[in-house]
């Protein structure tokens, strides 16, 4: 049963993969990378981690995909307008990619199959991080926050800058 | 993985499937189906609807949508904090106290993002950014008070025109 699942949402997701390449409109391709993100949080589930699964929903599902739709609604990508690359970026793009594949294939080839015995264990429950959070790294907790806040502060100022430019 | 638990997540998203499924076969039983190229064509107030639907996006939202994505990274620690927050187990080993401490903690971390949202509302960010308007100006010999008296001197005759079209 679980097998199944697992083959399903790996086709889901390579699936969603190749659509993201070979859709023409940007738009469409976010979308079905976001059905790639929802196959992947099912990956999760699968591997005993709901909350990261939930996470992966609610932050990669909803508010990156949000900031990729708005950087291709700014740059106002269609198929159109999309200028027609060279075909040497074309040649470089395959070599890179066929490099990157060689180098997983590889490196999954000397892989033991670790997913058939997996721990059964509630390690993933949002209670037992909420458990270590809040007993042993609870300062850590805490800086996370001024992180935020630092990533907030930055992310305004340098968005400013692009708006001085736009008007 | 045990099964038994998303029995119940699987039991929500089939009855929500099959509740869309129903409601739309009942609607397509039940209505005319009488279609032409004008019902099919995109409704867009009445008016022809021109060019493409997905424009270059306002740049305004952008600092907006920023501040979502670091108010919801934030939400995600209040998810496994209001679990612990009145676990027995926590408030067993922690003493009694630990309610006030969790939510103390929480009240920090959520003042010091709240600070965040303070600088961008301060700095102006959060304003909506309006376009700068610019009237022309026209250089006339006539002075304006000019216009003003012929108005002033007609404006009972426009009244009594518009009565006899009426």
């Amino acid at each position: 049963m679980i097998d199944k699942v697992f083959y399903f949402l790996s086709f889901l997701a390579i699936l969603a993969g190749l659509m993201v390449v070979f859709t023409k409109n940007p738009v469409h391709s976010v979308l079905y990378l976001i059905l790639a993100f929802f196959a992947i949080a099912g990956h999760y589930i699968l591997l005993n981690a709901q909350f990261l699964a939930v996470v992966h929903i609610i932050v990669y599902a909803g508010a990156i995909m949000v900031l990729f739709l708005f950087v291709i609604m700014f740059l106002n990508l269609n198929a159109e307008t999309e200028p027609q690359k060279p075909i040497f970026y074309k040649f470089i793009g395959v070599i890179l990619s066929g490099v990157l594949l060689t180098l997983f294939v590889g490196a999954f080839r000397k892989l033991d199959p670790i997913y058939s015995d997996l721990p059964q264990t509630d390690i993933g429950l949002i209670k037992n991080l909420g458990i270590v959070l809040f007993n042993e790294f609870t300062l850590p907790f805490e800086i996370i926050s001024i992180l935020l806040l630092a990533a907030m502060v930055g992310s305004i100022l340098i968005a400013k800058k692009d708006k001085a430019v736009v008007e | 993985m045990n099964g038994e638990a998303y029995l119940g997540i699987l039991t929500f998203l089939g009855t929500g499937g099959l509740f869309l499924l129903v409601t739309f076969s009942i609607s397509k039983a039940l209505r005319p189906d009488k279609p032409d190229p004008e019902k099919l064509s995109i409704y867009e107030c009445g008016e022809e609807a021109v060019g493409n639907g997905q424009i270059a996006f306002n740049s305004r939202f952008f600092v907006i949508a920023l501040i979502f994505v670091l108010f919801e990274i934030e939400l995600i620690f209040l998810f496994p904090w209001a679990i612990v927050f009145s676990d027995p187990k926590m408030i067993r080993a922690n003493g009694s106290a630990w309610t006030g401490l969790a939510m103390l903690e929480m009240l920090a971390f959520v003042f010091i993002l709240l600070m965040g949202l303070v600088y961008a509302w301060a700095k102006g960010h959060l304003d909506w950014i309006k376009p700068i308007t610019v009237p022309t100006e026209t250089k006339s010999s006539i002075p304006n008070e000019q216009y003003q008296n012929i108005n002033i001197k007609y404006s009972g005759s426009i009244v009594k025109e518009n009565n006899i079209q009426a």
